[in-house]
């Protein structure tokens, strides 16, 4: 009793977190129109998102993005991360790979729609994509940096000695070792592209919005039981690729030391 | 590439020569300069420039846009909407601090367990979140029903600014804890055992040695909960009912709607200051800690 009542904060915590998603995702078996109103379980709203042809679309464009920005960012992260950890660690490089993390996503929002509109890049699914990769870039080279630091390096000087080129090192001893991290990271980008709201707001084109900006549309004008069933099911898809990520790659160790003294 | 390229290449990654660390560095960097640092350069620039006719910019240099930040129509919004992002970050610091302790004092293995289940729900899409507070606090929601049972209620926090507040807050509160829990995980427990020794109260051991210590972490909490909150526009929306707006709601109609980009960057970069002075307030903080703990 004693050891409940000195965990109790952390349990206040998680019914706030959790109450909400909770009631979600029961909300999403009722049988009701009215979405307030429990009247008996029932999956047809499940079956009603496929007829939905806005929904289908938003997540087609969904898709292309969060996977190009998953290549995209985990390419470019475990450059940077490499680059940070073994090849030019300094402190310039350093607030360049964190700066995406601190920069207001509304800022960067607006910039990079002044941006497109500057050079005249024609907005879509491609500009999303683009724009999302600032963010997976850098979450990728978090995770990736971690796994880099914990890495003994005696390994890949042994490779070297033995002759073998940085490029055949880095292809046959460091990426083995980056493996999980990299799926992690890669899980993470992919996430955060399929959930990104503010920043596909600005750069998506009206006549190709991606996922959640179907949904905020859809919201605005009220509760639906079709938006609690398409809730439900990303909800599912991101609680799946965190707790994956976690299991291949400790993330949790970027998360305990994530942060600057 | 000829061949005589190809072999000058090979040479250079044998010798850990600059082809490897131009190739590390240079793709990245570069185009987090083209998507980050260009937009960012533009958003501040903008801010002093002349609005296009058909949204966009153009010259003449004006510091207007600047000037209109201390019109009383957008003082008060801009006041208020710093006044209700600090209540969110007060809220999620009353909540995430006794949750972060609670966390740093169980075994390894189960502080994975309660880090991930803190962060989980950041993962998700933050608009079925902000959804499910509808759900929640409507008239007809599971809060009113309880409150009818028990004999009270209806209350109406729904399109008011509690709760613009309570979704702000619980939007952001896992990088709230984040950062405090890495600041306790780093503490010197035999600095807090000392404080006890010496006959230090609890009150008193909180204040005077594990809040000042805990600072830097608190601040970065604190910057990742309130600088989110003010641009935040979709929270106000469906909670607010569009009485409450943010600095992010007059944002996006400038770019959206009154097509002003000049002032639409003029507050963003009312954004950026706040942000800035954050970082260096949290800079200060992790100095002062860093000299205190040697």
């Amino acid at each position: 009793m004693r050891g409940a009542f000195r965990t109790l904060p952390l349990w206040v915590l998680y019914v706030f977190l959790y109450l909400p998603i909770v009631v979600v995702v029961i909300m999403s078996f009722n049988a009701s129109k009215n979405p307030f109103v429990w009247s008996g379980f029932s999956l047809k709203w499940y079956p009603e998102l496929l007829q939905d042809s806005e929904i289908m679309a938003g997540l087609r464009t969904t898709l292309i993005v969060a996977v190009g920005c998953t290549v995209i960012s985990v390419i470019l992260g475990t450059l940077l991360a490499i680059a940070l950890e073994r090849v030019l660690p300094s402190r310039a490089l350093d607030a360049a790979s964190t700066a995406p993390a601190v920069m207001p996503d509304i800022v960067l929002a607006i910039g990079l729609l002044a941006f497109y509109t500057m050079v005249s890049f024609s907005l879509g699914a491609v500009s999303v994509m683009l724009a999302h990769s600032v963010f997976g870039i850098a979450f990728v080279a978090a995770v990736v940096r971690v796994r880099l630091a914990g890495m003994d390096n005696s390994l890949e000087e042994a490779s070297r000695d033995l002759g073998a080129s940085a490029a055949r090192t880095f292809r046959k001893v460091t990426l083995p070792g980056l493996r999980p991290a990299i799926i992690a990271g890669a899980l993470l980008a992919f996430t955060l592209s399929l959930d990104e709201f503010t920043v596909a707001f600005f750069t998506s084109s009206p006549s190709d919005p991606t996922l959640p900006v179907v949904i905020y549309s859809r919201v605005r004008f009220g509760v639906t039981p079709q938006i609690n069933a398409l809730a439900t099911i990303l909800l599912l898809v991101s609680f799946i690729a965190v707790i994956l990520a976690q299991r291949t790659s400790r993330l949790s160790d970027t998360l305990k030391g994530g942060e600057p003294a | 590439m000829t061949s005589s390229a190809k072999r000058e290449a090979r040479r250079s990654t044998n010798s850990d020569g600059p082809l490897l660390r131009a190739l590390t560095t240079i793709p990245a960097l570069a185009y987090l300069l083209i998507f980050m640092a260009v937009p960012l350069v533009l958003v501040i620039s903008y801010a002093f420039l002349t609005s296009g006719r058909f949204g966009g910019v153009r010259l003449p240099v004006s510091f207007e846009s600047i000037a209109r930040l201390t019109q009383p129509l957008y003082r008060d919004v801009l006041f208020t909407s710093i006044l209700t992002a600090g209540a969110a970050t007060l809220i999620a610091f009353l909540l995430g601090f006794p949750a972060a302790l609670v966390i740093t004092r169980l075994t390894p293995k189960w502080q994975t367990v309660a880090l991930i289940a803190v962060v989980l729900p950041f993962w998700t899409n933050f608009l079925i979140r902000t959804y499910a507070w509808i759900v929640l606090l409507n008239r007809e929601g599971l809060f009113n029903h309880a409150l009818a049972n028990v004999g009270l209620g209806p209350i109406d926090v729904l399109y008011t600014r509690s709760a613009v507040v309570l979704g702000l807050s619980y939007a952001y509160i896992p990088l709230m804890v984040l950062p405090i829990y890495a600041s306790l995980q780093r503490l010197d427990p035999s600095i807090l055992e000392a404080a006890r020794n010496l006959g230090a109260g609890g009150w008193r051991r909180f204040r005077t040695v594990l809040l000042p210590l805990t600072m830097p972490g608190i601040i970065t909490g604190a910057l990742f909960v309130f600088i989110p909150s003010l641009g935040n526009f979709v929270i106000a929306e469906l909670l607010g009912g569009g009485n409450s707006q943010m600095i992010g709601n007059l944002i996006r109609d400038q770019f959206l709607k009154a097509r002003d980009w000049p002032f639409g960057s003029a507050l963003s970069l009312l954004v950026l200051a706040l942000l800035v002075i954050i970082v260096m307030a949290q800079a200060r903080a992790s100095r002062r800690t860093r000299e205190w703990s040697a």
